[in-house]
């Protein structure tokens, strides 16, 4: 008991230092397409540790829950990595939910942001909340179809139940359907996280942002909240996608060895997205914003033929 | 799109590396932060750009910072989109009664600590437009200056070595 | 074992309150305000013994009432059993705090309105749904069925002095005498079927029925029910209803008599007809997901208030459909215990809908006392002027997007695991009707929460838009303290879930004879024994843990605590006013663009020009509104078709008794070679 309790506060310590480096090697690899040498990998650390040192501004238009919302945020996502298996299956607190609570928990996240983005009165605010809101809505149906289609080859919609049903069954993740949800989940997650081609996260256009628009009033610790929150959603996010669909590595008991293979899986997989994202971001523009429902119907179609081929396929 | 991801991964790197000096002319003011800010700020720096009515000029050597050849971002430092993000106002161009009422609002919408760098002759002592009677006055008139970085424009690198030396880092 | 005549106290006890509440309401009719309170605390004292009985007949208690020589044929016959018991419960959910809630709020129509007529009203209306669960034969039910449109209708038109709701009023009162016809035949039809009008009997003898006939029973009560439950394409009368009503009564329409439409369809199918062709369960979760989407999307455009609840409503009510649909669906293909699954996530959803509606709708209530308006365009800021009812509005707001770790989160979540268990079928049909579910109740979800940002955040947050919002000031403890009532309920619900799921897994156990697939202690939930869990009650304590945890670090990592106050960030211009906030038209904006085929919105455009140059504008007047399709495809090409008629058939009204005569004796001879 004592050791499953060791390891999910081993595994929150990765998610919670772990996702500034992640943010930090993405931000690298696209130096290194432009061409240009770029910040180190650590410096989403440095810019966290100065805004902590930094007075808070806040508008005289705000109420608690502009104040209350980084908070929240931060909290979601701690609540969300104990849940996430990002080592190991055998978790003390991967009973909390399933990967349905689990998009419950981000959509909680996602609701108090946007409120906070009304909260200052400002047309920026408003219009972050508004798009952010509109793209959540309409990613929702695409995520719980693929996970629809997941949970059909493994039976179960428990995280940890899938990671060990398909890793004693590889042969179940060959197949059509596997990747076709894989895709349509990672489309989602350059969604959910604004990535390219959804948002840019580099933008200071404020008629091109979604999620930053939100967050142009936030400074000092609230920023900071804000920041590292958003981080660790993409973090699991990509934890996600990589155990679900390729669970190589994760832990299935809880020995040293097993922890040490899986942290050195999870950051192999980890490298990967990372710089996939980075190529991603470089070479393709940024949709507009009307044509962001297109991409995701498209991958909404795409969930549903995974899991047409899971049924036709038993 | 095969063509494109071809082309990025064949490009080098093509940062060059900044030399001290540089025939950069720069005038500390005062020194608004302390030590520990200072520090901090070496490590990771968030820069406003505002233009108080400049010709653009000094904005276009600003916007070359953030290209691969002089790359401001491996200072740690990076161009945000609200004051409220920002720790280093950038300041160009006279301040024309227009703008000095937003000025102000800018860096008071910016969190403590904060510096100021003045960008171009105009902003040290409202150059060419000296006497004008759409000015208000150069930028220290209305803003407590740090550093200013004079030139017409000044190139990047002599930006680059103006706002690290706000920050007393060595290139 | 729970005493029955305890059982039959109460539910005397109860309709004498109500009875009392009336008679005392006309008694007092020369004094308002003595009316006022005492018919509605008569009204909650029944409410408190209804609720009572509802309990104690949950728990496992049953009686049967018959009193004879009440109504005609066959008298008016009563019984609880625990699904009638679990309705009982949900109605005084919502009767309690709308009674309370009703004695300050009322106060607003002295002088303008009746208040005795009101409280007699109310107390007639509560009545009839308390004991509309408990009939036990036709003639009883639709009597009290009657009497509860007719109660809503009065409620309904009591600021009569204005057009919407004589209008409201109007297409209330058709739709619901319309689903009544449904009602009356589908119910004769069966009676004559099964040779008898008592419901207990119906079950065992509906198994014989020929399949056309039980086919039309089908379409005819479930038309009936649903128009009552307000599902797509049979909801026109709710939006305009329960917006133009008093906010206690929309509360109790919107929250409460709604449910008494599930209820018949429950008893429906599971219980008098039950589950005969696959088609029924299918109609049921297409309309039910297709009821969903359309609310919410509907709700989504609009900036009237009450309006947005009441087409939330519908999206409600579809998702419970969903539910229930799915039940029908697995009870059919014989997977008993899954479609107790199912059902237990449907009726879980009734009592949560029960509890945030009407506490929302008493939200919207207080709003509208303290603003004098419904628009949202021109509220804002409520939050620093009415903190209270903003918290109590953010909770409701929170548990309707079915968010962790209020209540609603609890029902969607069991609906998606009774929804993604469907594998466990393996009819192509069924499975893609499945999918489409799952999808459709993932995007109302996903908009549900999109709607109510829009709903408490340009309601409360930021700048007043309007003069009435700079002024408003926070309501008095009558109506707040039914409000905070309900938050406890939404907050103990979303936490504490398995009281309540034992209490159904026995009610489904009653219809099913299995118990669902379901197991649940005080900390954790597990459908199908491991296909799907969560545990609210621990995901609360986390959320409160690292809510404490997080500033506690900050300040041992030394984090710089000043707070400054300053204007918001609006690029330095000199003016920040309300007209630089967001609007509720344009929150909506980039829904009405992705739908746009569904609103296929109108634009309006009006620009003043200056009258000296056409180069300067005076005023600007912008509307972007959506059509409401059932209306224009549906309704009014009904309503041309049956004028058309109308007119056709005047021929017969030639205005001579001679001709009139003729038709007596035609009619005559007719009926005499009919029954002879």
């Amino acid at each position: 008991m004592l050791i499953e309790i060791g390891i999910e506060l081993l595994q929150l310590l990765v998610v919670m230092l772990g996702s500034p480096l992640l943010v930090g090697v993405i931000q690298k690899a696209k130096a290194r397409l432009q061409g240009r040498r770029g910040a180190t990998i650590f410096q989403p650390y440095a810019d966290l540790r100065k805004l902590l040192a930094k007075e808070m501004v806040v508008s005289e238009n705000t109420s608690w829950i502009f104040r209350f919302t980084p908070y929240l945020l931060a909290t979601t996502m701690l609540l969300s990595a104990l849940i996430v298996p990002v080592l190991t299956t055998r978790a003390a607190l991967g009973f909390m939910g399933n990967i349905i609570a689990l998009m419950y928990l981000f959509l909680l996240g996602i609701f108090f942001l946007a409120l906070a983005g009304l909260d200052a009165g400002s047309a920026f605010g408003g219009m972050g909340s508004s798009r952010e809101v509109a793209l959540a809505a309409l990613a929702e149906p695409t995520v719980l179809i693929a996970i629809f289609g997941i949970a059909l080859r493994a039976g179960t919609t428990s995280l940890d139940g899938i990671i060990t049903r398909f890793s004693a069954e590889p042969l179940l993740m060959l197949n059509a359907g596997h990747l076709l949800a894989f895709f349509a989940f990672f489309i989602v997650a350059l969604a959910e996280n604004g990535r390219l081609p959804v948002d840019n996260p580099a933008t200071h256009l404020e008629l091109t942002m979604i999620h930053e628009a939100m967050i142009l009033e936030y400074s000092g610790r609230l920023l900071a909240l804000v920041e590292w929150a958003a981080a660790m959603k993409l973090f699991l996010f990509l934890t996600l996608l990589s155990n679900l669909f390729f669970p190589w590595g994760v832990a299935l008991a809880n020995t040293p060895l097993t922890l040490v293979t899986a942290f050195a899986a999870l950051a192999v997989k980890l490298f990967l997205f990372a710089t996939a994202i980075a190529i991603v971001e470089t070479s393709v523009a940024k949709l507009r914003l009307f044509r962001v429902p297109e991409l995701l119907a498209g991958s909404f179609t795409v969930a549903l033929l995974a899991v047409v081929t899971a049924f036709f396929i038993r | 799109m095969t063509s494109l991801l071809q082309y990025l991964l064949k490009t080098r790197v093509a940062t060059e590396s900044l030399k001290p000096g540089d025939g950069a002319q720069i005038e500390v003011i005062r020194r608004q932060i302390d030590e520990r800010a200072r520090k901090r700020f070496g490590r990771s720096l968030h820069i406003r750009e505002v233009d108080a009515g400049s010709c653009n000029g000094c904005e276009l050597e600003i916007g070359a910072l953030n290209n691969p050849y002089y790359d401001i971002e491996r200072f740690g430092m990076h161009f945000v989109a609200s004051p409220r993000h920002a720790d280093c106002l950038l300041v160009t161009g006279p301040v024309t009664r227009n703008m000095e009422e937003p000025l102000k609002r800018t860096y008071d919408a910016a969190p403590a600590p904060k510096i100021v760098v003045a960008i171009g002759d105009c902003a040290h002592d409202c150059g060419v437009f000296s006497g004008g009677y759409g000015i208000a006055g150069p930028v220290s008139a209305i803003l407590p200056v740090d550093i200013v970085v004079l030139g017409c424009p000044p190139t990047p690198q002599q930006i680059l070595l103006g706002i690290l030396a706000a920050l007393e880092k060595q290139p | 074992m729970i005493d029955s005549t305890l059982m039959a106290e109460l539910l005397i006890a109860s309709v004498a309150c109500f009875g009392a509440g009336a008679v005392a309401a006309l008694a007092a009719a020369r004094c308002p305000s003595v009316a006022r309170i005492l018919g509605h605390t008569s009204s909650l004292v029944g409410a408190v013994a209804a609720f009572s009985l509802g309990v104690s007949g949950l728990a496992g208690g049953s009686i049967a009432l018959d009193v004879p020589d009440l109504l005609p044929i066959g008298g008016a016959a009563f019984g609880v059993d625990r699904l009638s018991a679990f309705f009982v419960v949900v109605i005084a959910v919502g009767a309690i705090p709308a009674s309370l809630y009703a004695i300050g709020y009322t106060r607003e129509y002295a002088g303008k309105s009746s208040l005795p007529g009101m409280a007699v009203a109310f107390n007639v209306f509560v009545a009839a749904m308390i004991l509309l669960p408990l009939a036990r034969n036709v003639l009883t039910f639709l009597v009290l069925w009657e009497l509860m449109s007719l109660a809503s209708y009065f409620l309904l038109i009591t600021e009569h002095e204005r057009e919407e709701t004589l209008d409201a009023g109007w297409v209330y009162f058709v739709m619901t005498h319309a689903g009544f016809a449904a009602l009356f035949m589908g119910f004769l039809l069966l009676a004559q079927a099964t040779g008898t009008m008592n419901f207990i009997q119906w079950g065992a003898a509906a198994a014989n029925l020929d399949p056309t006939l039980r086919n039309l029973i089908f379409v005819l009560l479930a038309v009936g029910f649903g128009s009552k439950a307000g599902v797509v394409p049979l909801h026109v009368w709710l939006p305009r209803a329960h917006a133009a009503a008093p906010s206690h009564v929309s509360a109790l329409m919107s929250g409460v008599m709604l449910k008494l439409g599930v209820y018949g369809l429950v008893r429906l199918a599971f219980d008098w007809l039950g589950v005969a062709s696959v088609w029924w369960g299918g109609l049921v979760l297409v309309i039910g997901a297709v009821s969903a989407a359309l609310g919410v999307l509907y709700a989504l455009v609009e900036h009237d208030l009450k309006r947005l609840l009441a087409y939330s409503s519908v999206e409600n009510i579809g998702i419970i459909l969903i539910g229930l649909g799915a039940a029908m669906l697995f009870q059919i293909h014989r997977r008993e215990s899954l479609a107790a699954l199912a059902l237990i996530a449907a009726l879980y959803h009734t009592l949560n809908h029960a509890t945030f509606k009407s506490l929302l709708f008493m939200g919207a209530g207080a709003v509208l006392q303290a603003t004098h308006t419904r628009n949202m365009e021109e509220m804002g800021g409520l939050i620093k002027r009415m903190p209270q009812t903003a918290v109590f509005f953010l909770v409701g707001s929170v548990s309707i997007a079915a968010l962790p770790p209020f209540n609603g989160f609890i029902s969607e979540w069991l609906t998606f695991q009774s929804l993604l268990l469907s594998f466990q079928i393996s009819a192509h049909t069924v499975n893609l009707i499945f999918a489409l579910g799952v999808a459709a109740l993932a995007l109302t979800s996903g908009l549900a929460a999109a709607c109510f940002v829009k709903a408490f955040g340009i309601t409360f947050l930021a700048l007043p838009r309007g003069a009435a919002a700079a002024l408003a000031r926070e309501v008095q403890w009558t109506m707040r303290a039914p409000m905070a009532l309900l938050t406890l309920a939404c907050f103990a619900l979303g936490v504490a879930p398995f009281v309540i799921l034992g209490l159904l897994d026995a009610t489904t156990f009653d219809l099913m004879r299995v118990h669902a697939e379901l197991k649940f202690g005080w900390s954790a939930v597990v459908a199908n024994g491991g296909f799907g869990w969560v545990a609210p009650l621990w995901i609360a304590l986390g959320l409160v843990a690292f809510l404490l945890a997080i500033p506690l670090a900050l300040r041992l990592l030394g984090a710089n605590k000043q707070r400054r106050y300053y204007e918001t960030w609006g690029c330095g211009r000199a003016l920040q006013t309300a007209r630089f906030e967001y609007t509720a038209t344009a929150f909506a904006n980039p829904f009405k663009r992705v739908f746009a085929p569904l609103y296929r919105p109108v634009k309006h455009l009006d620009i003043e020009f200056h009258p000296e140059s056409r180069y300067f504008v005076r005023s600007i007047g912008y509307r972007h509104e959506g059509r409401l399709i059932f209306e224009d495809a549906l309704y009014r090409p009904l309503l041309r078709a049956i004028q058309a008629l109308a007119h056709r058939a005047r021929v017969l009204q030639s205005g001579n008794v001679h001709g009139y005569l003729v038709y007596i004796l035609i009619a005559l001879v007719a009926l005499l070679i009919l029954t002879v």
